[in-house]
């Protein structure tokens, strides 16, 4: 090409990938705009005009009164631990799963509560765990409890719910991260005098943490807006009183609106953090392909 | 690892009557092999014809089905691959990607619990062994398939495995570094002195790396023999097939001993039975170099394609009969050319047709 000579319009627009297919981006791009960019702009602007006060009352307001700051550490408690031990234990199952011959049908059964919906979840824990439960009846009837064992409308039942109702979608991220390490990679590692131990630890865990870093934060932005499990199985005035039923609250029982846009742009501000974390930690890990080089 | 070191001295690996099948499908059959220490044994044949079960089932990474494998008294078949101490060298190099190049070659000694000074030692030789000297930090992801190639020998060689298992680790490279790394292969062979086990499917690389070549088809072993044996006189129709005998003509063979004759092309031609030598159906292989063309030749054909290969043409030409041969001409020929071609009755190999 000489340097003088200009490329027409189109050819200069496709060499830095923009032709007539781009534009069908434009459907989801407006979509997003109107769905979350707008209402995220919206309800912070409406967070900075609250009922009464200056500018920022809405958020002197939370952070000096504790019914309300303290959502986030019990959000932080039910959605911390409930992420970590699904991400760990995620990665037992994929491992073994991975293995098996039946690996769809096991893969669908795994997945089924992730199409119940936290509803129904919840009712089923509430039969089967609550006072008069299937649970208790039995422990009840060999005498192994004096009375009824709590197991809901309390923190364990949120617990138990989320680890349910988030276990599938976890462990379906660990599984595609684990199917996409080259097997060859472990039979090398074997060959090479390594125990399966040594090949989890050295091999597949290394090749591993950058995805589990990702599914913890997708998971855990998923547990952080825990709200019907913490109302219906929870104790939604005490231990399990969620960062998202103060703004629920705030929004549909006292009609501050404003308030509960303040709310929600500190609970997203959160999530943000702990993401960011996660991420940063991220790179201490190896971040590249998990294949075999060129194969 | 005591185990790699109980096995390090040893005379020769036994193979007997090795079989693995995967449900009805019996991968590999009945295989025996005797290989001295420092031998190097290419396992040569078509894909599918179980040579790469066979790779697997000495790894330990897949288990057998029947038979058993023996290094001298020692049964190690029923060993894991990570008790049994043999080197492997991937189709795909299977190098870890997230640890330098020296990293890897390190992995195997790290696994063995040796001092670190020992492992620094040991990797640099085997990164000099293998000309791999400045590369030694960089990711695998940062080589190029040579050098990648290079790491993963190194990797399988510093461990001083037993056994060198190899699974056509020059498929994936193109073809001038393919001539390049199976020179590198047969050098470092010679200079480690390891027992060898090659799997491939090119005769070329068989003939050229290989002490004895192991003939695999449909799971069974078909011949074994030294590249001479097997280039000169191939058992089989098939491993004739395989050792460049391009020609596989099913014929018909007349009479015995000195008038041994095989109808090729509708020209009755002298051949050497290989085999029972009876007269009836019979398969006749010629390799193209060995069919030439020739004034007083007794074969006629019409040319149908010929290409240039700098010192001689590569030739298709069909008989009056319509027996497709090929042929190798020095003149140049074209196509629609009429050649006579005569062949070396040494050279017309006649094995006696099972399937007619």
């Amino acid at each position: 090409m000489t340097g003088g000579e200009r490329l027409p319009l189109r050819q200069w627009l496709a060499l830095r990938g923009l032709d007539g297919v781009t534009l069908l981006v434009l459907p989801a791009a407006l979509f997003i705009v109107l769905l979350f960019v707008y209402p995220f702009l919206y309800g912070f602007v409406l967070s900075f005009q609250p009922k009464a006060g200056d500018f920022i009352a809405n958020y002197t307001k939370f952070f000096s009164d504790p019914f309300l700051y303290d959502t986030i550490g019990a959000t932080m408690r039910l959605a911390l631990p409930a992420t970590l031990i699904n991400v760990l234990l995620s990665i037992p199952v994929a491992l073994r799963v991975r293995r098996m011959r039946r690996r769809r049908l096991l893969t669908t059964l795994l997945v089924v509560p992730i199409t119940l919906g936290t509803v129904l979840i919840a009712e089923g824990l509430l039969n089967y765990l609550g006072p008069r439960g299937w649970l208790n009846h039995v422990l009840l009837l060999f005498g192994l409890t004096d009375g009824p064992v709590r197991l809901v409308h309390n923190y364990t039942g949120v617990m138990l719910s989320l680890i349910l109702s988030g276990f599938p979608f976890t462990f379906l991220l660990t599984l595609s991260y684990i199917t996409g390490i080259d097997p060859s990679l472990e039979q090398a590692a074997a060959t090479l005098g390594a125990k399966p131990r040594s090949r989890f630890r050295h091999i597949l865990l290394p090749l591993l943490a950058q995805g589990l870093a990702i599914n913890f934060c997708l998971s855990f932005v998923q547990t952080f807006s825990v709200f019907p499990s913490a109302v219906l199985l929870g104790a939604p005035a005490g231990a399990t009183r969620v960062i998202s039923i103060a703004a629920y609250q705030a929004a549909y029982e006292q009609y501050d609106y404003s308030m509960a846009s303040a709310i929600a742009m500190i609970m997203g501000f959160v999530q943000l953090l702990v993401v960011t974390l996660v991420l940063a930690g991220r790179s201490l890990v190896y971040r590249g392909a998990a294949g075999a080089g060129k194969g | 690892m005591p185990m790699a070191s109980a096995t390090r001295d040893y005379r020769e690996l036994r193979l007997e009557h090795m079989s693995r099948s995967f449900g009805s499908v019996n991968a590999l059959r009945d295989v025996t092999l005797d290989v001295r220490r420092g031998e190097f044994i290419a396992l040569l044949g078509p894909s599918g014809c179980g040579k790469s079960t066979a790779l697997n089932c000495l790894a330990g990474l897949l288990t057998l089905t029947g038979g058993s494998i023996w290094l001298d008294e020692t049964r190690i078949d029923r060993l894991k691959p990570e008790e049994r101490g043999f080197g492997m060298v991937f189709q795909n190099y299977a190098l870890f990607p997230h640890m330098s190049a020296r990293k890897n070659v390190a992995f195997g000694l790290t696994m063995q619990g040796r001092d670190r000074a020992e492992s620094e030692r040991k990797v640099d030789e085997a990164l000099a062994i293998v000309r791999l000297g400045e590369q030694a930090e960089k990711l695998p992801g940062q080589l190029s398939g040579g050098q990648q190639q290079r790491v993963a020998i190194a990797r399988a060689i510093v461990i001083e495995p037993p056994l060198v298992l190899m699974d056509e680790p020059l498929s994936n490279l193109d073809a001038k570094l393919r001539l390049e790394m199976r020179a590198e292969i047969r050098r470092i062979h010679e200079v480690i002195g390891s027992t060898t086990i090659y799997v491939t499917h090119d005769q070329e690389e068989a003939l050229s790396l290989a002490d004895r070549i192991v003939v695999m088809r449909d799971g069974e072993v078909r011949q074994v023999g030294t590249p001479e044996q097997l280039y000169a006189s191939p058992a089989h129709a098939d491993v004739a097939d395989f050792m460049g005998y391009r020609n596989i003509v099913r014929t018909r063979a007349q009479g015995n001993g000195n008038s041994f004759r095989v109808l090729i092309g509708g020209a009755s031609i002298g051949g050497t039975p290989i085999g029972a030598g009876a007269e009836g159906p019979a398969v006749a292989a010629i390799r193209p170099d060995d069919l030439v063309p020739a004034a007083d030749g007794p074969i006629a054909v019409t040319v149908e394609s010929a290409q240039y290969h700098g010192s001689e043409f590569y030739c298709s030409g069909r008989a009056a009969d319509g027996t497709d041969l090929y042929f190798q001409s020095e003149p140049r020929v074209a196509k629609g050319d009429s050649v006579r071609l005569s062949v070396d009755p040494g050279r017309v190999l006649v094995y006696p047709d099972a399937d007619q």
